[in-house]
């Protein structure tokens, strides 16, 4: 049995928490950075993100871009969407195509 | 292009030549291989870029629903309110095979099966705008996951279209024109060498013939010399 977690600002992620999924409120960098960590090592096989807290933390997304587990997916804070989720699409469009058609 | 020496023997060309059979059967192989993935991988790009926009466009509702809860609920009541879940959400996960690729597919469990599951507060202390934040949130969630599914096989699948494409150049513009390259020129080396023993061979039949014929001179030179010596005897 795997988890769903949750990482972003707190007033972003709150109503996650209702519907069951565990979040991880957190706004501080170094934190951030241990929590994904943590949570990619232990049995969580999807984490989702809030862009606005992504933007600081790619370089450790992009070490679980070619692992199976835990995938982890952009979404757009409460602030709204900052378009890295479609970043992301067109880069992996680029990575295998070898340029941008979209 | 040969860079390392190679044999010009018979049996080395043998090895090279099956050699480059299985590199032209691989190349075809692995060809075949990178366009069936890249018409699966278009496909699902088109799917995750059609539920990417809907689930950012219905979070984005959410939030809203969220900001105008706020506005009317104070922090602390709002948090109170989220604290305790009454539901939780496990995943169960399978493995689809495309093309070799192991791409993860997920089924969601939850605890409880009541919908109204997901209010894990009393509807006397809260607003009106609360329930219809999370309904929203519920609601965009079984598309969350699906675009969680569809971005991680799309990742996937990228990553194993990058290795293929390269073994296919690789194969295609490196191994199999370095392979042809020095089965040229082995065979090109064991020709001349064939023409070298032949030319060989006739210079030595022409040496020997020329010999034959010197002693066979000789001989009728004796021969004459012998007959001249007995007339004059006579």
């Amino acid at each position: 049995m795997y988890k769903i977690a949750v990482m972003g600002d707190r007033d972003s992620i709150l109503g996650f928490q209702a519907l069951g999924l565990e979040v991880f409120p957190t706004e501080d960098l170094n934190e951030a950075r241990r929590t994904l960590h943590r949570l990619a090592h232990s049995d969580y096989a999807v984490i989702y993100i809030t862009e606005q807290l992504s933007r600081s933390l790619s370089a450790d997304i992009a070490r679980y871009q070619d692992a199976v587990t835990p995938a982890i997916i952009l979404i757009p804070g409460k602030s709204g969407s900052l378009g890295l989720g479609s970043a992301a699409l067109r880069s992996a469009v680029e990575r295998a195509v070898g340029s941008d058609i979209l | 292009m040969a860079s390392t020496t190679i044999n010009p023997t018979r049996m080395e060309l043998t090895r090279l030549k099956t050699r480059r059979k299985t590199a032209v059967r691989g190349h075809k192989l692995l060809k075949d291989k990178r366009d069936e993935l890249m018409r699966q991988f278009m496909e699902i790009v088109q799917k995750n870029k059609e539920l990417r926009s809907r689930v950012e466009q219905k979070l984005m509702e959410a939030h809203s629903a969220f900001t105008v809860a706020s506005a009317v609920m104070s922090p602390e009541m709002l948090e109170q309110a989220l604290s305790y879940p009454k539901q939780s959400v496990s995943l169960d996960m399978k493995f689809q095979n495309i093309m070799s690729v192991n791409v993860p597919q997920y089924t969601f469990h939850t605890k409880n099966d009541d919908p109204a599951e997901i209010f894990p507060y009393g509807f006397a202390q809260t607003s009106g705008e609360l329930d219809d934040a999370l309904e929203a949130l519920s609601d965009v969630f079984q598309d969350m996951l699906e675009l969680a599914q569809v971005e991680k096989t799309m990742q996937l699948l990228a990553q194993e279209i990058e290795k293929t494409r390269r073994r296919v150049n690789a194969l295609e513009y490196v191994m199999i024109p370095e392979m042809e390259t020095n089965i040229k020129y082995i065979s090109m080396k064991l020709d001349e060498n064939e023409r070298s023993s032949t030319s060989r061979l006739m210079k030595v039949k022409d040496m020997m013939l020329e010999e034959q014929l010197q002693k066979a001179e000789q001989k009728r030179l004796a021969r004459e010399a012998a007959r001249k010596a007995a007339r004059e005897a006579e």
